[in-house]
């Protein structure tokens, strides 16, 4: 008799678990061959607000860690995405990609990872100044992350788009609640099941899927998300994030661009997530000794 | 105008200290100062009328003397300015070769310089600020920032590692009243060094300096149109935000209109800056130097009246020392010198203007009902103009609106702790983050403090120091982007 597949059941990742959504909700998108590609959890408004208090708790940890951890974990997020190849492979063919394609997507995700991984203990060291100011203080500018980042993953891929910002926000010290493509929703909870394996505390990267326009609102409404992150092209969408984000200044980062490109990923990519922290202490200036010999 | 004024009879008799001490006046002259009855805009290189044909006046906080009538610009107004700033950029500065807008910088730098204190005496005529302060804070400060950024203008590409800059082309600049002149500097240093052409409009009670610094411009012969000046009320910058050749929005002011800008321009390509308010935590630990912190408090509130939009009015002070630093603090208080901003004896000069006096009262009014105890310094202020004795709060709650908000004038709110991490908490507590000091000998503590405070500027054991090599500018609502050093360039480039 021929062995019954087990199916998976596809859920949402708030705090390092894996529960369904709250509401009880799914929704079924198909592919182009109009095969249903799951039931697919439809995240709510209560819901979002849950993985925000996730990712509020996990930032102070996360930030504060050394940035050499976060280079570590990062990296082992894409030895655990290399190591799950077939099945990523499969989703994304089953979702409609080219075999070839679905390939050289999975390959940049993972060397995409390798790179953020490689700037966490470097663009701070880049970025940082002494600053040299008249009085006799000693005055630097280094970065820090920003918060708590809502990340609006593109509409184009269902996993290169999102690991494209979610690796440079969390490289950064920040956390994130993402919002997954709404029509190739299984990658993004497959990578979910990789974070999970990675070291990578819980609560740093939250991952819903569902309905854009119903979470579009509660996610950049938020008062205790920092930052918002639109990995998409649409300029009312775009708008309605600016608006939703005026009420406690969200920055609003939005990218329209190629992730296939190598020029995507970049050290400015980090620096959207951080501010910039000025610290001033008073240098003791007593007698006449000078450091000349 | 300022000629005719005479030395004012206001300089408090002051404070217990200070009996049998009584300083004499010690007036800053204003005979040299040269002031028109009327201003005109400053457009195209050239002072035109406004279109409405309406003035409206600038006094002296001080005295409430009429100062000067200052041209009341209109959307019409903004749009011949915003025209003579993009032709200006597309014709001649956007093909000025950087080092040549360097040398133009620096003229202006030296120009200012030369003339400082014309400056100073104006600005503390019109904004109500102490002599002293505008003479050796406000006005010096103005002149380094053009000078550190004129230096800038053919170096940017070492700023941004890897990536191509490009100048954006118009830049609309806002600034507040408390520190005119130097928000002027803050703002058009940077934006000619990056090589954009600039439309800023000054606060409607403080226009002074930033016209004297159009004549200035004018004369170091900046090509016209490179730089021109409106002056008007809100809805001259409302015209600013809205105009659609404007790429840039730079915005120095409270949160509010900050959030009413963010507003306006979203769906636009316009890049903005934002400085906007704050609610500054001064945290004092059991082992900081008291004498030092105790200035440190006095520095951090009372500066500028309080008009400073880092002003460290929330204080921190450690449960075991909180009665010494505030019996300290008081006693402080009680030597302040309020009264004539021209007198160099004094420490604390007019509030700006009648409706902030306003507002810091509503204030005092709001701490009194909701049961903090208050205190102030027993000094006799001036008859005329608008004065606010230094203000304490006791017993504030940390959900007292005198915590919450930002009151903008001498008024500190105190509240104790006893661990560091009670304290990080409170301190963070607030949709503010612009700035924070800490007091404390131990350098360990310095650090684990400094780095988990969430403001953009932290001052250890000083507070309110300002340079134009340093980065100002705030997390959360306090707004985004920076203003001084290598990082306030960003905001004037396109990066590619």
């Amino acid at each position: 008799m021929e062995r019954l597949e087990v199916l998976k059941t596809y859920k949402i990742y708030i705090g390092g678990k894996f529960p369904r959504t709250e509401s009880g909700r799914y929704y079924s998108p198909k592919n182009a061959k109009g095969e249903a590609l799951g039931n697919i959890c439809l995240s709510s408004r209560k819901d979002v607000r849950n993985a925000v208090v996730a990712a509020r708790k996990a930032f102070g940890d996360w930030s504060e860690r050394s940035a050499f951890n976060r280079s570590q974990i990062l990296y082992r997020m894409a030895e655990m995405l290399e190591g799950r190849r077939a099945q990523f492979v499969d989703e994304l063919v089953f979702q409609g990609a080219k075999k070839a394609n679905a390939e050289k997507e999975l390959n940049m995700a993972i060397d995409r990872l390798i790179y953020y991984a490689g700037w966490c203990d470097k663009y701070v060291q880049v970025l940082s100044s002494v600053n040299p100011v008249s009085s006799a203080h000693f005055n630097f500018s280094t970065y820090e992350a920003t918060g708590v980042v809502g990340v609006i993953a593109g509409e184009k891929t269902s996993l290169l788009d999102l690991v494209s910002i979610v690796a440079p926000v969390i490289a950064g010290g920040n956390t994130c609640v993402v919002i997954a493509n709404e029509h190739l929703p299984l990658c993004a909870v497959t990578f979910a099941e990789v974070l999970n394996s990675s070291d990578l505390p819980g609560g740093v990267v939250n991952i819903l899927t569902g309905k854009l326009n119903e979470l579009l609102a509660p996610l950049s409404t938020h008062m205790d998300v920092n930052a918002i992150a639109y990995a998409g092209s649409d300029a009312d969408t775009k708008k309605t994030l600016q608006l939703n984000s005026v009420e406690n200044l969200k920055r609003v980062r939005a990218y329209d661009m190629n992730w296939f490109d190598e020029k995507s990923q970049d050290l400015y990519m980090i620096s959207d997530f951080q501010e910039v922290k000025t610290t001033w202490h008073p240098i003791e200036n007593i007698g006449g000794a000078s450091s000349s010999y | 105008m300022a000629k005719k004024q005479t030395p004012s009879k206001a300089t408090a008799k002051t404070s217990q200290a200070s009996k049998g001490w009584d300083y004499s006046p010690s007036l800053e002259s204003t005979s040299h100062v040269d002031l028109k009855k009327q201003y005109n805009l400053y457009i195209n290189g050239e002072w035109v009328k406004p279109s409405s044909n309406k003035y409206f006046k600038t006094i002296n906080p001080a005295t409430e003397e009429v100062l000067a009538e200052v041209a009341y610009a209109n959307d019409k107004d903004v749009d011949r300015a915003v025209k003579a700033a993009r032709k200006a950029y597309t014709e001649v500065w956007s093909k000025t070769s950087p080092s040549e807008r360097a040398k133009y910088i620096y003229r202006i730098a030296r120009l200012m310089q030369e003339r400082a204190r014309e400056f100073s005496v104006i600005e503390s005529l019109d904004a109500g600020k102490t002599i002293r302060e505008s003479r050796d804070v406000d006005v010096p400060l103005a002149c380094n920032h053009f000078f550190y950024y004129a230096g800038w203008a053919d170096k940017l590409e070492y700023a941004f590692p890897n990536r191509k800059i490009e100048s954006l082309g118009v830049a609309g600049q806002i600034i507040p009243w408390n520190f005119p002149l130097l928000m002027a500097a803050w703002k058009i240093a940077p934006a000619l060094a990056t090589g954009n052409c600039v439309v800023l409009k000054p606060a409607e009670t403080t226009p002074l300096t930033a016209l004297k610094l159009a004549e200035i411009i004018h004369d170091s012969g900046l090509p016209p149109g490179v730089v021109n000046i409106v002056t008007g009320y809100g809805d001259t910058g409302a015209a600013i935000v809205n105009h659609p050749d404007v790429d840039k929005i730079a915005f120095t002011g409270s949160t509010g209109v900050g959030k009413i800008i963010q507003k306006a321009i979203a769906g636009t390509n316009k890049k903005a800056t934002l400085e906007l308010g704050g609610k500054s935590a001064n945290i004092i630990m059991d082992d900081a130097p008291i004498d030092q912190a105790v200035e440190g408090i006095i520095n951090g509130i009372f500066f500028n009246q309080g008009h400073v939009c880092c002003a460290g009015s929330r204080l921190f002070v450690q449960e075991g020392i909180a009665d010494k630093v505030i019996e300290k603090l008081k006693h402080r208080m009680n030597s302040l010198i309020i009264g004539d901003p021209m007198d160099k004896n004094t420490d604390i000069g007019a509030i700006n203007s009648k409706e902030q006096l306003d507002v810091i009262n509503g204030y005092l009014k709001i701490g009194k009902a909701e049961g903090a105890e208050m205190y102030q310094s027993p000094c006799d202020l001036p008859r005329n103009g608008y004065y606010c004795r230094p203000t304490l709060f006791l017993n504030v709650a940390q959900s007292s609106r005198l915590v919450q908000e930002e009151i903008f004038g001498p008024v500190l709110a105190i509240q104790t702790f006893r661990t560091v991490d009670e304290v990080i908490q409170k301190a963070n507590n607030t949709p503010f983050g612009l700035a924070a000091g800490v007091w404390t000998d131990k350098g360990s503590r310095i650090f684990n403090l400094t780095t988990k405070l969430r403001a953009g500027v932290v001052w250890a054991n000083t507070y309110n120091k300002f340079d134009p090599a340093s980065p100002f500018g705030g997390y959360k609502e306090s707004g985004f982007g920076r203003e001084g050093g290598l990082h306030g360039l960003e905001g004037y480039l396109k990066l590619s």
